[in-house]
């Protein structure tokens, strides 16, 4: 993966490292080929999430400014759209727990050691509700696939299990707003597919402005 | 009320159900070190369950829990496999069931009968992957649900979905091989999902739990499920 390539430095910087980690996302890979066909493995392979670096802070700091996009996007985007209704309701709800994350998150980070990321600054192209929603359920299902894709390279037991007790969260988001926009709350069928680095970064980057 | 599906004749009784049914089973069976026979699921369950001090042996060919790491670790994967796939064979009942039922038609048939489908490509993987680590799968289990009416089954659906995603959340740190990690958090997702989309139907929060969601361990599932082993 090239880095460079994407303008979102502080994602790029949260590499997720390890020969023994990648070794483990394409293993982990390969099992869920078996169910998902060998077509749609080639691309984990290529492209592992957790192909060179870091360690536990760092899988968190990505989760990190995963989580500072999401809290903006429903607490300071979701104000200004003209929400109503359901999306109204929630876009406070989801907002209010993506805060959380990030306090937990935050956290976490300090708790190992860490140094907590700065939040960027975000660009979110939504104009509408309807636009609102569309990027909801990109952003929800992003996140839903980088927590897969990272939590087996958690290092710390206590921190697999709060990544885990995130990412179910993120998921039920995922399926209330696809729901909403009539899109089917399980886009990957039985097995939600693990993303790539690289899949992240191509979703999440272009919002971060700086 | 509709009979279960289960086209297998009744088999012996799993370790699972054994557990699920007995209290005081289960209470010692989750006390007790890794002593049953490597083969049986009990050895798993115990190696599951983490326990390390050695008690009472069941006699057979008996091994300490101080075995090889590569061994105790597969072994305790093994448990949380077969577990999960006694779940995901009651899921897969409770749906057919409901499918069988007519009580639903349209978009959220449609959706119940899309939940039911993915249930059965868990069954298959996770007996797939019990497989891979050189285990039996677990028996599939006899079940009853009560399905009465539409309201009652979609609360039920939201309540069986939650303890689907505690279950597989309470198991994900105790998971030794990555692989078999990768695999259950693909499907913790899943159930989320299903569970937050029952939410809405219900007229429930699809984050009941708010911002993070709460593990059920073993014995806590087992317990819920009880009612449901017929």
């Amino acid at each position: 993966m090239t880095d460079h390539e994407i303008a979102s430095p502080e994602l790029a910087t949260c590499e997720v490292h390890g020969m023994t980690r990648s070794a483990f996302i394409l293993r982990g890979t390969l099992a869920a080929g078996a169910f998902y066909g060998t077509a749609s493995v080639a691309p984990f392979v290529s492209q592992a999430f957790a192909e060179t670096g870091g360690g536990d802070v760092e899988i968190l700091n990505f989760a990190l400014t995963l989580e500072y996009l999401e809290a903006d996007f429903y607490n300071v985007k979701g104000k200004t759209v003209g929400l109503s209704g359901e999306a109204k309701r929630y876009a406070r709800q989801f907002g209010a727990e993506e805060a959380a994350h990030v306090s937990a998150l935050t956290a976490a980070i300090k708790q190992l050691g860490g140094k907590p990321v700065a939040k960027p600054t975000f660009v979110f192209p939504a104009s509408s509700e309807k636009s609102f929603l569309s990027l909801a359920s990109v952003l929800e299902n992003t996140g839903v696939g980088a927590y897969n894709g990272a939590a087996p390279s958690l290092q710390d037991k206590q921190v697999l299990a709060s990544a885990g007790s995130i990412v179910q969260i993120e998921a039920r988001h995922a399926a209330a707003i696809d729901l909403l926009i009539g899109k089917s709350p399980t886009p990957n069928q039985g097995f939600d597919r693990p993303l790539t680095k690289k899949e992240v970064l191509a979703a999440a980057g272009p919002l971060i402005k700086s | 009320m509709f009979n279960s599906s289960d086209e297998q004749a009744r088999q012996p009784a799993g370790i699972v159900e054994r557990l699920a049914r007995d209290d005081v089973d289960r209470k010692r069976f989750l006390k007790m070190a890794g002593s049953a026979g490597a083969a049986s699921f009990g050895a798993f369950v115990l190696a599951a369950c983490g326990s390390s001090s050695s008690s009472k042996s069941a006699g057979t060919a008996a091994a300490p829990a101080s075995t090889a790491t590569t061994a105790s670790s597969t072994a305790g994967d093994l448990g949380i496999l077969n577990y999960a796939l006694t779940l995901e064979y009651l899921e897969t009942d409770f749906y057919s069931n409901v499918v069988a039922s007519g009580l639903f038609k349209g978009k959220v048939g449609s959706l119940i009968k899309t939940f039911g489908a993915q249930e059965a490509t868990h069954v298959e993987a996770l007996k797939g992957a019990v497989e891979k680590l050189g285990g039996t799968p677990a028996v599939k289990p006899a079940s009853k649900f009560p399905i009465t009416s539409a309201t009652q089954v979609a609360q039920l659906a939201y309540t069986v979905e939650n303890l689907g995603a505690a279950a597989y959340l309470g198991q994900a740190a105790k998971i030794q091989n990555a692989e078999v990690l990768a695999s259950a958090l693909a499907i913790h997702t899943v159930e989320a999902r299903h569970a937050a989309t029952l939410g809405t139907l219900v007229k429930k929060s699809v984050t009941p739990q708010g911002a993070f969601a709460t593990p059920a361990d073993m014995s806590t599932v087992l317990a819920a499920v009880k009612p449901f082993l017929a």
